[in-house]
């Protein structure tokens, strides 16, 4: 075996150059789902004061409008609930959510979606999707913000 | 009394460092354990079974214990089985004595800042868990004494620089012993990587929870955090690399294949560790994503060193099991010194890095990360990478590295033995179970479902893989017993055998030596690379930082548990 370190050598660097290769098919695919999915990706849409958002502004009045065939919902998320409490939308149109939080930082997880954003307080983040299939969707904080964390659990209703 | 004294002076007289050494294992160990009892408790919330209220009079929240989990085994233990490892094996490789007088003000440092921290923690006065995310404000003391903790790693950094030093002062124009090149780029990494943590805790965090400034910016916190948040990881992990290149493979009855190879793998550490961070932050706004891109890219590079790492230590046990005698395409396997508990706990680490790196890359994957964000898939992939793979790495060690610093030979083999199969297969089913729980439920990880009647409501679908957890919570509980008694007998017994102390650290032979190697050489330029991986840190945080910086928006911070 100790005489075979040269074959083990060549081994090993065609072993690197696979996982190169690997490494560079992941890239390309991030790189195309990033363009693809480019809602769903989280960005911001502002910021705000976040001693304020109870009191002023889009936040202190959290609502579901429908702006032509898509939806903008504003949503507060504090601890240890969602508000709007109950989001309603139809199935098959844009909806894009604007949510912050005027205490600690939460999560807006919609199970079965690729929505999950990080709720930042002072900050505004903004995702969109596109229900396709009518029910209901849980949202669920997956960030710890304090006692109540567990029970901080909203939905979303998606009419056909 | 007398005669016991005497032999005790003895085991540490030509070696004072091994006493240093055996302190900072031992302190290390005991936060292992304080933090895993919370483990179990954890698993069974997991599994729906809520047994916080029985410990209500002594901690109050599972918030508290999750804290006191994360702190003791990710950032105590860790950090000072690094302090020992990579400041003891190139003082024993070099055969030079480490300064003793800073040695001992690192332990004491990292004991006083332990202690100040630990009084808020278990007063749950600090119940932040171990990210301890902005605008949760926890108690001064904690800052504080993590701060003070954390800064005794920088006086190991110069330990192991200014032994490596003097070496060269005496050894001009010769390339670094592997060891010590390792630790050098270790401490060097560490040295770039903890800045973030450090800033975010000097300028920000103390001055805040004092009451000097009334609010902080919590997006800049967390940038600041996950700048040395990556890099901690690779910080837990490199001891554990350290010691399965350079005594695995003769522990195992083989030799290590590659010498330039292994050197190369530190040097990329060294590279791609920090310039990362932003994988932990997909989920944030305020970040573009092009910059995310970037950093995606970047720790995908990362995973390169990894996967150089599973091929040659792969090889050396191979050439392990056949030198002792294994054929044909498996025989080898089954001739490696199962029997021997060192080597037991690498294998079935390594084993459990396998799936543990595969969840890591798709957590690095932009998009996917979408799908497992901050659910308990990702305590699934750590436990896999920290929880299994450095923890066993460590128990591993301390079989053969107590006997060796005290004198004390290892006492019930067997359970040593049984420890590391039950400490591999409860965590393996544990992370199974977490990683679909987390994917196909959305089950989100720090929340203690068992304690809430709406979560155990939301996550009823998952209750087959619940079991599971129970299950694993038991076998790592009975894990945990078996190796803390080995150890601490170990430890505590009286007996010393001489031939003991005076054994030799198993360092390995490799068969591809440093000496004649280019790759050798270009890696010995540490300085130029640690120039490049400064560089790299400032293309791919200084645009982002520097915004945030100009532009804070504080918030005022809030107590919700």
């Amino acid at each position: 075996m100790d005489e075979n370190v040269h074959v083990i050598e060549r081994y090993e660097r065609a072993w690197i150059v696979f996982g190169l290769g690997m490494i560079a098919v992941f890239i390309v695919l991030i790189g195309y789902l990033m363009i693809a999915n480019r809602g769903t990706i989280p960005i911001s849409a502002g910021r705000v004061d976040a001693t304020q958002v109870r009191s002023a502004g889009d936040f202190a009045n959290p609502r579901v409008e429908q702006v032509g065939n898509e939806y903008v919902v504003y949503v507060q998320a504090f601890a240890f609930g969602y508000l709007p409490t109950e989001i309603r939308v139809k199935a098959g149109r844009k909806v894009t959510f604007n949510i912050t939080s005027p205490d600690a930082q939460h999560g807006f997880q919609i199970e079965r979606t690729n929505i999950n954003p990080q709720v930042i307080p002072g900050e505004v983040v903004q995702v969109s999707h596109v229900f396709r299939t009518p029910g209901e969707y849980r949202i669920i904080c997956n960030e710890y913000c304090g006692i109540g964390h567990a029970n901080m659990v909203s939905k979303i209703i998606v009419e056909p | 009394m007398a005669v016991r004294t005497l032999s005790q002076m003895d085991a540490y007289a030509g070696a004072p460092e091994k006493k240093y050494t055996l302190y900072m294992l031992m302190l290390g160990f005991i936060a292992l354990m304080v933090g895993t009892l919370f483990g179990p408790l954890q698993s069974f919330n997991y599994g729906g079974l809520d047994l916080y209220p029985f410990l209500k009079p002594v901690f109050q929240n599972y918030y508290q214990g999750l804290t006191l989990h994360g702190v003791l085994n990710a950032i105590i233990f860790t950090q000072l089985f690094g302090q020992a490892i990579m400041v003891y094996l190139p003082a024993r490789e070099l055969g030079l004595r480490p300064n003793m007088t800073l040695a001992w003000v690192s332990f004491w440092m990292a004991l006083i800042g332990l202690l100040i921290a630990a009084l808020p923690l278990l007063a749950n006065a600090a119940s932040v868990l171990y990210t301890f995310y902005p605008p949760l404000k926890a108690h001064w003391a904690f800052y504080l004494g993590a701060a003070l903790f954390v800064l005794s790693s920088y006086v190991s950094i110069y330990l192991a620089l200014e032994m490596w030093a003097r070496w060269r002062k005496a050894h001009p124009g010769q390339i670094t012993p592997l060891v010590t090149y390792m630790s050098v780029t270790y401490w060097l990494m560490w040295l770039l990587a903890s800045l973030g943590l450090v800033v975010e805790v000097a300028l920000f965090l103390i001055p805040w929870s004092l009451g000097l400034l009334d609010g902080v910016d919590p997006l800049l916190m967390r940038t600041l955090f996950w700048y040395t948040g990556h890099p901690i990881v690779y910080f837990w992990l490199l001891p554990a690399y350290a010691l399965a290149y350079t005594t695995l493979p003769r522990l195992a009855g083989g030799k290590l294949i590659s010498d330039p190879l292994a050197r190369l793998v530190f040097l990329l550490f060294l590279l791609f560790s920090v310039p990362v961070g932003f994988h932990h932050q997909f989920a944030d706004p305020g970040i573009a994503p092009y910059w995310k891109f970037i950093h995606t890219i970047l720790t995908m590079m990362v995973a390169v060193p990894s996967l150089i790492t599973a091929f040659t230590i792969a090889a050396s046990l191979e050439n392990a099991g056949r030198n002792n005698g294994g054929k044909g395409l498996l025989g080898w396997i089954a001739a490696l010194p199962w029997n021997n508990p060192t080597v037991l706990a690498f294998l079935l680490g390594f084993l459990a890095f396998i799936p543990g790196g595969a969840g890591g890359i798709v957590n690095a994957s932009f998009n996917l990360n979408q799908n497992i964000h901050n659910t308990v898939w990702i305590p699934g992939h750590f436990h896999l990478q920290v929880g299994t793979l450095v923890t066993m790495a460590a128990m591993g060690t301390a079989f053969w590295l107590v006997p060796h610093l005290t004198g004390k030979p290892l006492v019930a083999r067997g359970m040593a033995l049984a420890s590391q199969w039950l400490w591999f297969i409860g965590m393996f089913i544990m992370t199974f179970a977490l990683h679909w729980m987390g994917f196909l439920y959305a089950v989100p990880r720090r929340s203690h479902i068992a304690g809430s009647p709406i979560a155990m409501e939301a996550y009823r679908e998952s209750a087959a893989w619940m079991v599971l957890n129970i299950v694993a919570g038991v076998i790592l509980l009975i894990a945990a017993i078996l190796f803390f008694y080995v150890l601490y007998a170990t430890a505590l017994q009286s007996r010393r055998e001489p031939s003991q102390v005076m054994a030799e650290v198993p360092f390995t032979e490799v068969l591809s030596k440093a000496e004649g190697s280019s790759l050798a050489q270009l890696t010995e330029r540490v300085w130029f690379w640690f120039g490049i991986a400064l560089l790299l840190v400032v293309l791919a945080y200084g645009p982002v930082l520097f915004q945030m910086f100009t532009h804070m928006n504080p918030v005022p911070g809030v107590r919700l548990w």
